[in-house]
């Protein structure tokens, strides 16, 4: 197994590779020109509902609709 | 029972031999479009009825390894949302690998590459087209196929230069005031990926 020796600084500060990809890519589509900048903004919004259960039983479901969080 | 036994374990030596006397690992052999062991099988017991049809013969067989240099590579070029070039060939790719930029020619060594943000160039005759790339991988094949993926590829004049040098000048100042080994580390992400953008845009 190749081995490169230096850990990058992101894994080193404890992130992981996917947390540094989507990192970037959003610093990417914020520096976008306009038209383009709006399309890939909207593309990337999620909107999802999330629950914690405890006891076995679901509690109130919270409904978060943000664009996506490092 | 006995005789069975015989045959299966055949069919594994068999296999492991005809494995070992291949040249590389990395060479690979063009897929069958249908598993002819799995199709055997099934006449012996059931020939009334047609074989099912496998996952694999859904699937366009993966090209063989030529024998000779062929004289373009096939890429795929893809993103999460779209598939920017599906088995193009060009002349030559330019990938920002994290060891630099890396050209890709026909007959290239079997490599798998992590990228950094930076610019893909991809060479057909005269035509030059680049896009930048937030981050991603580079998979080369023996078969002189490149699978390039990243999560975010833009044309280099979708990029507003203004924004790119407020987001540098930003990430600048948070990395001098940052505190944590996490605030250092976005911030630094943040300056790589505004400076490798204004290189790009330059450059």
């Amino acid at each position: 197994m190749a081995s490169n020796g230096a850990i990058p600084f992101w894994r080193a500060a404890g992130m992981t590779y996917i947390t540094y990809s989507n990192i970037c890519a959003n610093l990417v589509r914020n520096c976008l020109k306009e038209p383009y900048k709006t399309e890939a903004l909207s593309r990337e919004k999620v909107h999802f509902s999330i629950s914690k259960w405890t006891d076995g039983k679901p509690e109130k479901p919270a409904i978060r609709s943000d664009s996506p969080e490092e | 029972m006995f005789r069975q036994t015989s045959r299966l374990l055949a069919r594994t030596t068999g296999a492991a031999t005809s494995r070992r006397s291949r040249a590389f690992s990395t060479d690979v052999p063009a897929t069958p479009a249908q598993d002819s062991n799995f199709i055997e099988s099934w006449k012996k017991v059931i020939p009334n009825i047609d074989p099912p049809k496998t996952p694999s013969s859904f699937m366009t067989p993966r090209p063989a390894t030529p024998a000779s240099i062929p004289s373009k590579i096939t890429v795929n070029f893809v993103l999460p949302y779209a598939s920017e070039l599906s088995a193009k060939e060009v002349d030559m790719v330019i990938v920002p690998a994290t060891t630099g930029q890396m050209g890709v020619l026909p007959g290239h060594v079997p490599t798998i590459a992590e990228l950094k943000p930076g610019v893909l160039s991809v060479h057909e005759g005269n035509d030059v087209t680049k896009y930048f790339l937030s981050s991603g991988f580079a998979l080369i094949h023996a078969n002189s196929v490149a699978d390039i993926v990243a999560v975010e590829a833009v044309p280099l004049d979708h990029i507003d230069p203004a924004l790119v040098q407020k987001g540098l000048a930003e990430f600048t100042q948070k990395l001098g005031s940052a505190t944590t080994d996490l605030e250092k580390a976005e911030a630094q992400i943040g300056v790589d990926v505004h400076s490798a953008m204004n290189s790009a845009i330059t450059g």
